[in-house]
């Protein structure tokens, strides 16, 4: 049975925002909100700055679906965390819940005001009927049910986003770092999203000294 | 003047229970308030898209896991 599952290669990763476009564009999100970014640590340290792509995970045992006061989220038999913008609040907790920043609020009125909550859909839409006008409309195209892929990890050039089924991006992942010698083999945001991490893996690349370019 | 206490009685009585609030409550899952989502293999391929048996998650996962290998440089030329 498969699973949807995210994994970004942080040593091909080259914060090029091709897949920021490619969400962007596919599903016509709204100004200020950003369903997927790229985000560089150790920024222009040589030798340890790295980019990943970072959106929601559809994590095995998602934090936002366990703290919504309305209950809003649910998970589909493949694994995606989708949810129901008719019950959402914008009330944000998911926000706070999230590991990775994956809630976005569009800015609904004055005074700061926040919207209904909109977040990476896995390319597979809402609870709406499939490929409807209202499914387009609050979550964007439903990909999944046209037997594609996430428009971002198609569109990713250096193939450093991969998404699809668990067990296929996990073969392909290891293969790849098997070739280049074990180098990036912890793959970042992994174990906080689809299990345990193993002791001291997930953490940020110490910088090197003196390394400022 | 019996009858008016005992009816008294089934008002207030009745004060105390509590109402289903939301209709059709009780037919959902734990966990899912939300309406079912249609699962993505139920769908009729498109036209000139990937192909699959529709209602059949089975064919539906293959030609999604077949598409995915295009994201390994080694098996990139899949069909």
């Amino acid at each position: 049975m498969a699973r949807m599952k995210f994994l970004c290669d942080a040593e091909r990763c080259i914060e090029c925002n091709g897949c920021v476009t490619a969400c962007k564009q596919e599903h016509e999100v709204p100004w200020g909100v950003n369903r997927r970014r790229v985000v560089t640590i150790n920024d222009g340290v040589v030798g340890a700055e790295k980019s990943i792509s970072v959106a929601c995970m559809h994590c095995s045992d998602a934090p936002c679906m366990a703290v919504c006061p309305v209950d809003c989220f649910y998970r589909t038999e493949d694994g995606v965390v989708l949810h129901d913008k008719d019950l959402c609040i914008g009330c944000g907790y998911c926000f706070y819940a999230c590991p990775f920043g994956a809630p976005q609020f569009p800015q609904a009125g004055a005074f700061g005001l926040r919207g209904k909550m909109d977040k990476c859909t896995f390319c597979a839409g809402g609870p709406e009927a499939d490929r409807s006008e209202a499914e387009f409309k609050k979550y964007g195209r439903n990909r999944l049910s046209e037997g594609k892929l996430p428009a971002c990890a198609e569109m990713c050039s250096t193939k450093a986003l991969l998404g699809g089924d668990g067990d296929v991006i996990a073969d392909i992942y290891r293969e790849r770092v098997a070739r280049r010698g074990n180098k990036g083999a912890e793959a970042w945001g992994w174990g906080s999203a689809y299990g345990q991490p193993p002791k001291g893996a997930g953490a940020a690349p110490a910088a090197p000294a003196g390394g400022k370019s | 003047m019996r009858t008016l206490a005992l009816a008294v009685l089934v008002v207030f009585a009745a004060g105390c229970m509590e109402v289903e609030q939301t209709a059709g409550a009780s037919a959902k899952t734990p966990g899912q308030t939300v309406k079912r989502d249609t699962a993505a293999w139920t769908n009729e391929p498109l036209a000139n898209g990937p192909k699959w048996n529709t209602g059949d998650r089975t064919s539906w996962e293959e030609q999604i896991k077949k598409r995915q290998l295009a994201q390994s440089e080694d098996r990139r030329i899949y069909q």
